[in-house]
């Protein structure tokens, strides 16, 4: 639910680039599912115009779908009398804030280098807690009947919350800012770790543990030979929602927390009534939630094999 | 004493299998009766659906009869085990290992400890990887055993199947229609290379198939079932041909066409109409 809003129009054509990876049948080491895959490689080194079209199919329309949302906000900057500020100014600061991102002036006064890195920290972190009891979780209650049916209301109740609701409780309970944003990415986070690896082990082909229990393997084998590989794709899928809505929650957690943070600092710049700057961050967010998703899909697709078709 | 278990290695008696559905309790096999000796190939042969599947699994010791009892070399059936392997339908070879890595887990998991049973102290790593390795010959898959599963045809899967099956020296080789899915040419190739190996190594086999050529080439003898539901044995053939069996020659033996005769008989006369009965 929270994580469809992570769905940018540039994330997901990363996503169903991964899809065709995976449904390209090239499941591991070889998947060369770019957007070459779309140029007819057929055409001999000596037609370098064939090979321009195909070039110009690839790059024209993400182009052209950047220059409309230049236009557009260009246009909205115009008819507001540039109370949005247009996109020429907003380039022109975002220039002079890069040219030094990381600078210190005191605790509330920072480059947005260290803005950005500091809300990375608190998503890794919070995240990795996540992980580390979420995906254990996933796993038990996907392999035990009896678990999964005792905890599924709860995760059915609490999942829909608003993870930053959780942030007063956060507050009360570890007094203090950092710990309570991190509390928030580590409720929201660990819902989608916990669901897709039990799917993952309850999706696990019967085959398999057919095949485990004829060779009579080992609880332990059966766990790094054929439920763990199994289980990876589903985990990664729910590592990946999860950092996604971590990446958007942190955001709206900091701009509530305050101290060093990107979501503190668009809500420090709303303060300064400087929108430019507002503006710049809103990319940033945006690139580097989309660096973050790329990563993962990247490792996704390492760990996805063909499974036996029955 | 010996005599005997040679020929009741594996006896079935009076096996009833029920399966718990929706739609009430449904009766899959009744007074299911039979005996295989050591060394010898049989086939279970029958229309979709009439359980042949489920006898194997039972064979196997994935399920449990509802009523009866399933002997192997005198002990009763309790669970699967790897003197009893199986070669499944769909190859079932885990898409993440390699085949020599599908084969070795068997291998390590029969030969890499002490055995209970025989005594025979635990096999050093060298050993496990000879052993791996001949079986891939066996088979001659040397070549591919480096490869994934999702990177050999589909023949050459199933054949890493029958190695991964074989290399544990089981007592007993189950194969559920191992080569359905492949195409009219691989089929005969591999069956056989089957053939071959089984001459080779004398093992006791039971297959399922729907395929009358495959089940008169292979076996020694052809267990027809009846439709399901509640399917039991409704003929055994004995197939006397003299082995090496080749299929060209038995392409023309009238005694090859008789055997054939006699199932397609069954199976079309006897036992048509699988839709109106169901």
């Amino acid at each position: 639910m929270v994580s469809a809003v992570f769905h940018s129009p540039l994330s997901a054509s990363a996503e169903s680039l991964a899809i065709k990876k995976e449904a390209a049948s090239a499941y591991f080491t070889g998947a060369t599912g770019t957007n070459d895959a779309k140029i007819p490689v057929t055409t001999p080194a000596g037609k370098p115009s064939f090979d321009g079209r195909g070039l110009v199919l690839v790059v024209l329309p993400p182009v052209l779908g950047l220059v409309l949302l230049i236009g557009i906000w260009a246009l909205v900057s115009i008819s507001t009398s540039s109370s949005i500020p247009s996109p020429w100014e907003t380039w022109k600061q975002a220039l002079t804030i890069f040219a030094d991102p990381f600078y210190r002036k005191g605790p509330n006064d920072q480059g947005v280098g260290w803005n950005v890195l500091a809300s990375l920290e608190r998503v890794a972190v919070g995240f990795g807690l996540a992980a580390a009891v979420g995906i254990p979780a996933g796993f038990v209650i996907g392999r035990f009947d009896f678990l999964g049916r005792m905890f599924n209301p709860l995760i059915s109740l609490l999942r829909p919350v608003s993870p930053l609701a959780w942030l007063p409780i956060g507050l009360l309970v570890f007094k203090g800012a950092n710990p309570a944003a991190i509390w928030t990415i580590f409720i929201c986070s660990i819902w989608p770790m916990i669901i897709n690896t039990a799917v993952g082990v309850q999706r696990v082909p019967q085959d398999y543990m057919n095949v485990a229990r004829v060779l009579n393997l080992s609880e332990w084998k059966i766990f790094t030979k054929i439920l763990f590989p199994a289980v990876l794709p589903y985990m990664l899928t729910g590592v990946r929602l999860a950092v996604g809505t971590a990446w958007l929650v942190i955001v709206a957690a900091e701009m509530l927390t305050g101290g060093v943070g990107i979501g503190f600092w668009v809500w420090d710049e709303w303060n300064n009534l400087n929108v430019k700057n507002i503006i710049i961050a809103i990319f940033v967010i945006g690139i580097v939630g989309l660096i973050l998703e790329y990563l993962l899909i990247k490792i996704a697709t390492a760990f996805t094999f063909e499974e036996v078709k029955s | 004493m010996n005599e005997s278990l040679t020929s009741k290695f594996i006896e079935i008696q009076n096996v009833e299998q029920t399966f718990k559905t929706r739609k009430g309790p449904f009766q899959a096999l009744q007074d299911i009766n039979l005996t295989i000796a050591k060394g010898e190939f049989v086939a279970l042969i029958g229309h979709s659906g009439c359980g042949k599947s489920t006898l194997l699994n039972l064979i196997a010791g994935l399920t449990m009869p509802t009523l009866g009892t399933l002997l192997c070399a005198n002990r009763e059936i309790a669970g699967p085990g790897p003197e009893r392997a199986v070669v499944f339908q769909n190859h079932s070879l885990l898409p993440w290992l390699t085949c020599f890595e599908n084969v070795y887990l068997g291998v390590e998991r029969v030969f890499g400890a002490a055995s209970k049973s025989t005594g025979a102290p635990a096999e050093k790593k060298a050993q496990l990887m000879a052993r791996t390795d001949a079986a891939l010959a066996l088979v001659g898959l040397t070549p591919a055993a480096q490869k994934r599963p999702g990177e050999i045809s589909g023949g050459m899967k199933q054949r890493v199947g029958i190695a991964r099956a074989l290399a544990m020296e089981p007592k007993v080789l189950l194969m559920d229609e191992p080569f359905g899915a492949l195409d009219a040419l691989t089929r005969a190739k591999l069956q056989d290379e089957l053939l071959e190996i089984v001459a080779r190594t004398q093992s006791t086999v039971v297959m399922v198939t729907h395929d009358v050529d495959e089940a008169v080439l292979l076996s020694d003898k052809i267990v027809m079932m009846t439709n399901g539901p509640a399917a039991t044995i409704g003929e055994v053939l004995s197939v006397d041909l003299p082995r090496p069996r080749r299929r060209v020659e038995l392409a023309d033996s009238t005694q090859y066409l008789g055997y054939r005769k006699a199932v397609i008989d069954f199976l079309y006369t006897r036992q048509a109409h699988v839709e109106k009965a169901a």
